[in-house]
This record gives structure tokens, sequence and C-alpha cells, in this order.
């Protein structure tokens, strides 16, 4: 196990360092000169622009800045913004939001789309299945920011039960309609993977084994069928946070809610490097630690997994 | 495979002779020339019967007619527009009325096909060849070969799409066209593909018929080619399929980011991110290019979901 563990951890380091490596190369390559265009149309002192430059090392070659940055990034300097801000506050003020929406996204997601599945799974060719599978085709198939046009007009504006955009106030209340949104397409995917999976379980020998056995019907279904039929779900939900993440902006830009998206889309304008670097390594790590905590997760889930 | 054999005894009426009514050689009498089943043939008789099939099939020959041919169904210029209709209702040769600039709804939403098509297939061809021939390669030759592009492959599915997606298309600021944005989509789409192939490989390439291969000599490369691929493509044609549809949503949440295709090209995406200032005092401005969109999606994949059911042979039993 502990084995197993370290060499996850030992694969994450290259992919870590492409990642990074790769976005820096990304940004570099964005057309026009970042601390040109911080002079506006009046233009800078060239003294100070040449000031600016050396200040966040861009006179130097595009490694060498990489590995300054990476340097930085070791030692938890995430580097400074133009403005003067450290990118560790930008940060401390993006993420808490974006990770808060992700996950409330993620838990309407689980229990609903499990809860939904499971009935739809063990009814199968039913009414309610049908239905179920139809709407969430639907959801699949509208893009996230329709349907978050959609809800923020009936919900928030025809209607007035929550709040139609969030702003400063940043609470349960005002996130729950941007969480519903952006948890919407995974929720139809989750239901859909639940259902095929339960529905393939419930033929499963074990699952005649465990009815033969004599027991109890809820008992088959909750502890037999269910808990086989989690593990395909986690594994998508595992590798779901960090798209939410970074999906968010999406749903950001509507609800209008400070979060990742929209400082990321100011920095990339602004041809911010380490600010750019800096948020999308934090997202690249989120995603790797959550898929391998999913891995550990399947042999606590399935007996008949282990990792030597 | 159990089914086979099934399907290939309805032609055969004497399956085997009795020793006491058969002359000796009725064995060499029976009919051989019936097709031979193979998963192909089966799915597509299993298709036939589908009806989620010929609906799915019969929208996504609608879209691509009307993508190609759009002067078939509507002579209004989708980019003629007089400010005096803004917002106007539905009248006569203009069944969905007008948006906010006074362009014909109607005519917008047919030429904004073409886009959203050329988009979605390009990408998935190009995503099926990338991620194919990685994912084929990583499978078949494995050890450090596969531990190099797996991790390749992670590196580029870890970045968020939305936000690789906004990066290079600021990058061709000043030229963004439907290549650029099948560009985007192939540099962050192609890493399932591979993962896929990857997988759908590795399980066909241990079985008896590759080993068979193997021993009357065919090379490396053939066996790929020839033997393993054909057998691994199921899971393939059915992730592209679903991924077609995925990606035309892409597009228009790029152009809804205002990032995705410029204004003199019509697209659904950008439509229905115009629509949203309109949509308190005109909600069908949103609704028919989303719901056109919709469509278009929801066809590839119902078509996914069906080819799938009917390449998966446990499924079809039931």
């Amino acid at each position: 196990m502990a084995w197993y563990i370290g060499r996850r951890l030992l694969q994450m380091v290259p992919v870590f360092l492409g990642a990074t490596l790769l976005i820096y190369a990304m940004v570099f390559a964005l057309p026009g000169d970042p601390v040109l265009a911080l002079g506006g149309d009046r233009g800078l002192n060239p003294a100070v622009a040449e000031q600016i430059r050396a200040e966040f090392n861009l006179d130097k070659p595009f490694i060498v800045q990489y590995l300054l940055y990476l340097q930085g990034i070791l030692t938890f300097d995430f580097g400074t913004t133009f403005s003067g801000r450290s990118v560790r506050d930008v940060m401390a003020e993006a993420f808490p939001v974006t990770f808060q929406l992700a996950v409330m996204a993620l838990v309407f997601e689980a229990v609903l789309g499990v809860a939904a599945g499971l009935v739809a799974g063990l009814r199968k060719g039913r009414l309610f299945d049908a239905t179920v599978l139809l709407v969430s085709l639907v959801v699949i198939a509208v893009p996230t920011f329709v349907i978050g046009f959609v809800l923020q007009f009936a919900l928030g504006v025809q209607w007035r039960l929550l709040p139609p955009t969030v702003g400063g106030d940043v609470s349960f209340r005002t996130l729950l309609m941007p969480a519903l949104v952006l948890g919407a397409v995974s929720l139809a995917y989750v239901l859909r993977l639940t259902r095929t999976s339960v529905a393939e379980n419930l033929s499963a020998d074990f699952v005649r084994t465990a009815t033969a056995k004599g027991l109890s019907r809820p008992r088959v279904v909750t502890v037999h069928v269910l808990r086989n039929s989690l593990i395909p779900v986690i594994t998508f939900l595992g590798a779901d946070l960090g798209t939410l993440m970074g999906g968010a902006i999406v749903t950001e830009g509507i609800f209008n809610i400070n979060g990742v998206g929209g400082t990321l889309y100011r920095a990339i304008q602004q041809g911010q490097a380490p600010t750019v670097v800096s948020l999308t390594t934090v997202l690249v790590v989120v995603y790797i630690v959550a898929n391998l905590f999913v891995d550990l997760l399947y042999a606590a889930l399935d007996p008949r997994i282990r990792y030597a | 495979m159990p089914d086979a054999n099934s399907s290939t005894r309805q032609h055969q009426e004497h399956f085997f002779a009795g020793v006491d009514q058969a002359p000796l050689g009725a064995v060499d009498l029976v009919d051989e020339s019936g097709a031979p089943a193979n998963l192909w043939t089966d799915a597509w008789r299993d298709l036939r019967r589908r009806p989620l099939f010929w609906v799915a099939a019969t929208l996504i020959l609608l879209v691509v007619v009307v993508a190609a041919f759009p002067r078939l169904f509507t002579s209004q210029d989708p980019r003629f527009c007089e400010l005096g209709n803004s917002l106007a209702s539905p009248s006569a040769g203009h069944p969905f009325g007008y948006d906010f600039q006074g362009c014909d709804i109607y005519a917008r939403t047919i030429y904004g096909a073409r886009a959203s098509v050329a988009v979605g297939v390009l990408a998935t061809i190009a995503v099926v060849l990338i991620g194919g021939l990685v994912g084929a390669v990583a499978g078949f030759f494995g050890g450090w070969f596969d531990a190099v592009l797996s991790r390749i492959t992670d590196i580029f599915f870890a970045i968020p799409f939305v936000l690789a997606a906004i990066v290079i298309m600021q990058m061709f600021r000043e030229n963004r066209n439907v290549i650029t944005v099948v560009l985007v989509i192939t540099t962050f789409g192609w890493p399932q593909l591979a993962r896929i192939t990857r997988g759908a490989v590795m399980s066909v390439k241990n079985a008896d018929f590759i080993t068979a291969a193997k021993a009357l000599g065919a090379s490396r490369v053939t066996t790929l080619a020839r033997h393993v691929m054909p057998n691994a493509a199921a899971p393939i044609i059915v992730t592209a399929t679903v991924a077609l549809g995925t990606f035309i949503v892409a597009e228009a949440t790029l152009s809804f980011l205002g990032i995705g295709l410029p204004p003199e090209i019509t697209s659904w995406g950008a439509d229905i991110a115009k629509a949203q200032r309109s949509l308190r005092s005109q909600p069908s401005v949103l609704f028919y290019p989303a719901g056109a969109l919709a469509l278009t999606v929801l066809s590839f994949i119902m078509m996914g979901d069906a080819v799938r059911d009917a390449l998966d042979p446990k499924a079809r039993k039931r």
C-alpha cells in the first residue's frame, strides 16, 4: 500500500512539472507586451519599463523565468502581480469561494445523482427510468450557460425564490443556484453511470447469492448492489472536483461570483504569467490529489482490489 | 461467442446427421453459403430494430443537410438586420421573430448549424486520429513507451479545458476561425480518447487470435493495424460519437466567453450569449438557437447510446 502511494506520488511529479511548463509557455507566447500595456496610450518611460522587466524577471530567457518561478513555488512564494499584490493573497481570496461552490455542486450531484440513478436502475425500463433518462440527456445536451440563464431568469428574476447574483455576499443561500447550475451536467452523468452500474450488478452472481441466503431486499440493494455500483461513480466524482473548479469560470461569470474564474480571465488578458500559472497549478494539484484519493477509496469499497 | 453460434445455426437446418438415417457425407451437404456472423453485422442487425437509432440518424442527417445547404431552408440573409425590427414578434416569412439587432432568428438558426457541425466533425476526426494513435501505441507496445505517453496524456488531462482554451484563443486574438477553435478542442480533447483506446487495445492484445497472428509471422505493426484495432474499435466509436456532441457544446461555451468564433461567422453559441440581455423581453431569442444546439447534441448522444447498446453483446441479450 505504502509502495503504491509512493509510486503514485512520484508519477505526480512529471505531470506537475509538465502542466506548469506548458501553461507558463502558453502565457509567455501570448501576443503583446504586458509591461508596455501597463502604460496605456501614453506609454511607459523606457527606464521604468526596463526596471519593471528586471523586477519581474521578464528580461530573462523563457526557461530561466520558468525555473525562477518554480524555485519560488517550492518555498510557497508564488510571485507578485504587476500591481504589487502577492499572488498568494490573490489566491487566498479567490479559492475559498470557488472551492465552496465546487464542493456544493459535488455534494448536490452525488446525493441527487446516486439516489435517482439507483431508483432508475432498480426499475429499468419503467416510466420513472425513462423520464429520468430523458431529462438527463436534455441536461447534457443543453450548455451550462443556457441552464444558468434560464434558472437565473426564472428563479431569480421572475419568481424571486433565490438571489439572482452573488456579488460580495457569499453564503450558502446565494451559492445554492450557481451550485445547481454548475453541477447539473455532472449530475446527469452520475445518474446515468449509477443507473447502468446498478442494472448490471442486479444480475450479478453475488446478488443472486445474497438473495438466496435470505437477506432482505433493502439489505441486498444497499449493501450488495449499491456498494459495488458506486465504484465507477466515485471515480467520476473524484475527477469531477477538479473539472468543476476549473469549469466554474462560466458559472462564476453568469452569477457574478468573485472566484478563480474571473481572476484568471483578467490575469490572462493582462499577461500576468505568475498569477495564471499559480492558479492553474493549484487546480492541477487538486485534480491529481483527488484522483489519487479516489484510487485509494477503491480498496475500501471493493475488497477484490488490493494494492501491493 | 455464443451469439455467433446461434445465428449460424439458423442457416444450417441439419446441424449434425443421425448415423441411422443419413448417409455418410451428409455433413458435407450443409449449406455454408450464408454470411458468416461477426460483431459488426450483428450490431447492424440489432441497430436497425432500435427506434432510438432511427430518430438519432434522422436528426443528424437533417442537421448535416442544413449545415451543408442552408439556402434550401431560408431565403433570408442572416446578416441582414434592421434595428427597426428589434425584438419584433414572428411575422409571415419570419416564423421565429427578430433578435435585439433586428436580425431574422430563423435565418440565423439555420445558418448557425454550419459552424457547429464543422467544429464538431473536424474536432472529432482530429481527436480520434491523435488520441487513437497515442492510445493504440501506448497500449500495444507498453513498457516505458506507455509510461511516457501516459504521463503526457495525464498532463493534458489535468489542465482545465476552459482555462487552456482562453489562453490559446488569446494567442489567436486577431484571426479566430473554425480551424483555431478545432485546434483548441483537439489539443485538450485527445487525452480522453487516448485513454479509452489504450484500455481497449490492452484488453484485446492478449487474446488468442493475436497470439495466432504473431505465430503466423505478422509484424507488430500489421498485428496492431489489422488484428488489434478492428477488435478494439467499438468503445472508440461510441466515445467519439458522444464526444462530437460535447465538442459542439465546447464551441458554444467558447463563443459565450467571447473567445470563440468571430462575429462574422454565424454561430449558435454567439447568438445564445447575445440573447442573455434580451431574455426578459423576448425569451424566443434564447429559445431557438439554444434549442437547435441542444437537439443537435442530443442526436449525437442518442446515437452513441444506441451504438453502444448494439455493440455490447451482454446488453443485447437482455
